[in-house]
């Protein structure tokens, strides 16, 4: 296109801006996933993700050391005294500030205030407080409620948190190791069965095929909210119940349809050539199977166990429908993240930590393969 | 036994399971029942080749039947019986406690409202970003972002966008996109322009090419080409476009009219009406990705020469893009609608992790999830997911014609 007549127009820096805000309209809502999962939930709440990049104007509460502490009060000219910074970190700053959580806004900075009985304190800027009392301090350390422009910051203690607290509700470790049960046989077992049927569809002459192929073309649609009671009350009848077993039986059956047709269509395009000679030189179809057909529809199956893949990592339905019993023992992330949202609606720091972490995995392999996932679309789907 | 061992386990019981099958199921045709040796030699080497597809079918096809086919007949036989009765059969007596059900008119709602369009608007912007991304360098890099959202799960989409969509009371900042961008605006000159004159002349836009192609089906039907079905077809089809053109100008006569709550932050999912579409923005986002991948290919695939003709002949962009271009892969748009249809008559996880039906955004999928195990009605549960498949088979008998033509 770039070299023919009429095609260099003046629409092309259009064309450029365009797919710039598109990308950046596509992008926007997972990286705004992703930075939340990196603040606090102090940042969260008082700031948009968005403005995460600059310094954020938050009310805070902070506390002193406690001068129950060893060493901390120095008697200065007969007065006790207490002087430290108020922040763990340098770099915020303080505008106002109040010795009440009535009155927030009391003092600005620089100013002393008078706690009664004797005390004062007085608060700079950048977090230097000086405490006085005319007795010796006790008790916990003094607050101080302050509205205070914090530097942008980011933390992996949500991650921490979600990953290897081991804290029950939070925890996404043990529902991760459950995805990853459930995804595992699931992607391998459909791929062995549907490749010797699609084989068997593609190369082998017999009544019936025509018929078989319509039924596979025609079992690609059917909804597998169809399958829920039967299955279920088959899997109850005949002792498996839910567990692992029924939802790998389950995921199977419903992969099977697009494997077989996704594979049928790759092994029908490979050359006769190379069948015909191998029947030629004595080869069983068996040895046909595994010698050539296998390795060279090495693309289609890439191609459908990355489909697969993703649908048994990204599924909610039939993992509560087959696998999750009373107990909670066997839940995966995604039915993990509907109950987060559930239980912890305003926490979003966990919320979008655990999201990510279930996220994380399909998009790695999504950007490692996105070849295959591309074929195997175009051969799913163009006809 | 651990999970994880299990699943150990059972990778390698499948999998060898299966091999083994195969291997010793052919070994034992090839050696035991029909050796390829003595007197009937040739014959039991036609004999086992008769069997031999159906011992490489036999797991597939008992897989497939068991947990396809057979599930498509014992659901049909579910929704004609009640539980509680033992299972009894009650006729049509779920069907018609559904029909009574105004939940369930509520889903059908919704779900020709999802039909309508999540698929238009997929396929509209696939097609924009394909069309977009063909010419450029980097081009394949942005396909592959916009591509991304495919990778996401439902689940995972949902949670994105309730942290676009959330709400904080008045006077908090607010941390949630699309209230932050609502709160900028204030009634003035800048809120006319964009909550009011842009979406009423998109309305009256969309409104009258609807009617435009309705009167285009209307000539044809006149002359009568086609026959009586084509007439028909295109009778049902006007009729169809004349609803979209009547809806399109009433939202375009509420654009122009209604109160707007201007500086309140608004709960977006609980406005009914409004947050069926909220829901379908997150199945949109995902969808596009797919779209525009095909529609790209399709695009690569079209030839040269047809483009390069126009252009001698001296067709603009656009004429080049909506004259030449969209006839040649009109195929595969139906391929990418047909597809994304499928995707939203099954549609759950979204509905149900974001609003879980309240606020009337239920749909057939979540309906039926709710009938079977929170009511614990198999009887209706099943009815409505019956209900689904009528809605798929349309698409089953077109896919499957497709195929058998293709084949011969």
């Amino acid at each position: 296109m770039d070299n023919i007549a009429g095609s260099k127009s003046s629409l092309t820096w259009i064309v450029h801006i365009s797919v710039a805000l598109l990308v950046a309209l596509w992008l926007f809502p997972t990286v705004g996933l992703l930075v939340s999962s990196f603040r606090t939930t102090d940042q969260i709440s008082s700031s948009g993700w968005w403005q995460s990049l600059f310094p954020t104007e938050q009310n805070v509460t902070l506390r002193t050391t406690d001068p129950d502490d060893e060493g901390v009060q120095t008697l200065v000219d007969g007065v006790y005294t207490i002087t430290g910074n108020l922040f763990e970190e340098a770099g915020a700053e303080i505008s106002v500030w109040g010795s009440s959580s009535r009155a927030i806004d009391a003092y600005t900075v620089g100013e002393t205030a008078d706690l009664g009985d004797g005390e004062t304190i007085t608060v700079q800027a950048n977090g230097d407080y000086v405490w006085t009392g005319n007795e010796e301090l006790s008790g916990r350390g003094q607050r101080v409620f302050a509205t205070a422009k914090t530097p942008p910051e980011f933390t992996w203690a949500n991650y921490k948190r979600v990953l290897f607290s081991g804290s029950s509700t939070d925890s996404m470790a043990k529902a991760f190791f459950n995805t990853l049960t459930v995804t595992i046989p699931a992607t391998i077992i459909p791929i062995v069965i549907a490749a010797f049927a699609a084989y068997a569809l593609a190369w082998m002459d017999f009544p019936g095929r025509a018929i078989l192929i319509a039924l596979v073309v025609g079992l690609l649609v059917v909804p597998l909210q169809l399958a829920l009671i039967p299955l279920l009350r088959l899997h109850l009848n005949i002792g498996i119940g839910k567990g692992y077993l029924g939802v790998w039986l389950a995921h199977t059956g419903f992969g099977l349809p697009l494997a077989i047709y996704l594979l049928r269509n790759y092994m029908v395009g490979l050359p006769r050539d190379i069948i015909e000679n191998a029947k030629v030189d004595g080869a069983t179809d068996f040895q046909i199977f595994t010698k050539i057909i296998l390795p060279l529809s090495f693309p289609a199956l890439a191609s459908f166990a990355i489909f697969q893949f993703l649908w048994t990592w990204n599924d909610l339905l039939v993992a509560k429908v087959f696998l999750i019993d009373a107990t909670g023992q066997t839940t995966v992330m995604t039915n993990q993240i509907v109950e987060l949202l559930g239980t912890r609606g305003g926490n979003w720091e966990i919320l979008a930590t655990a999201a990510f972490v279930s996220i994380a995995v399909p998009l790695a392999v999504f950007f490692a393969m996105q070849k295959y996932l591309v074929r195997g679309l175009l051969a799913g789907s163009v006809k | 036994m651990h999970p994880a061992a299990q699943g150990l386990l059972t990778i390698f019981l499948g999998v060898g399971g299966c091999i083994a099958y195969f291997y010793f199921s052919n070994q034992f045709l090839d050696k035991v029942l029909f050796p390829a040796k003595g007197e009937h030699a040739g014959r039991n080497i036609n004999r086992a080749n008769m069997v031999r597809p159906w011992l490489f079918l036999f797991p597939a096809i008992f897989a497939l039947g068991l947990y396809l086919a057979y599930p498509v007949f014992a659901t049909l036989w579910y929704s004609l019986t009640d539980r509680d009765q033992g299972g009894a059969f009650v006729g049509l007596a779920n069907y018609r406690q559904m029909f009574d059900d105004p939940k369930f008119w509520e889903a059908v709602q919704n779900n020709m409202l999802w039909l309508l369009v999540v698929p238009a608007a997929s396929t509209a912007f696939g097609l924009l970003a394909a069309q977009l991304t063909d010419r450029i360098k980097w081009g394949s890099i942005a396909k592959s972002l916009i591509f991304m959202p495919m990778a996401i799960s439902f689940v995972g989409a949902s949670v994105i966008f309730k942290l676009i969509y959330d709400t904080r009371p008045v006077g908090q900042s607010q941390i949630g996109v699309l209230n932050a961008v609502w709160l900028q605006f204030d009634g003035g000159v800048g809120s006319f322009l964009i909550l009011r004159l842009v979406p009423g002349l998109l309305m009256i836009c969309a409104a009258a090419a609807a009617l435009y192609v309705a009167w285009g089906m209307v000539q044809k039907a006149l002359v009568g080409k086609g026959g009586g079905l084509a007439t028909a077809l295109r009778g049902v089809g006007t009729l169809l476009l004349a609803g979209i053109a009547f809806a399109a100008l009433a939202l375009a006569f509420g654009a122009f009219t209604k109160t707007y709550a201007y500086g309140v932050p608004q709960t977006w999912l609980t406005i009914p009406g409004w947050n069926s579409f909220f829901l379908m923005i997150v199945l949109i986002w995902i969808q596009t990705g797919f779209a525009m991948v095909i529609l790209s290919a399709a695009l690569r695939g079209i030839p040269e020469e047809t483009v390069e003709a126009a252009i001698v002949d001296g067709a603009n962009p656009f004429q080049v893009f909506f004259k030449i271009k969209m006839p040649q892969i009109s195929g595969t748009i139906v391929v990418v609608w047909t597809t994304i249809t499928l995707v939203v008559l099954k549609v759950f996880d979204i509905v149900f992790a974001m609003t879980n039906g309240q606020w009337e955004t239920q749909v057939l999928a979540n309906y039926m999830y709710d009938k079977l195990f929170r009511a614990n009605d198999w009887g209706l549960g099943s009815a409505s997911a019956m209900i689904i498949m009528l809605l798929v088979s349309p698409i089953l008998i077109w896919n499957v014609y497709n195929a058998r033509k293709e084949m011969r």
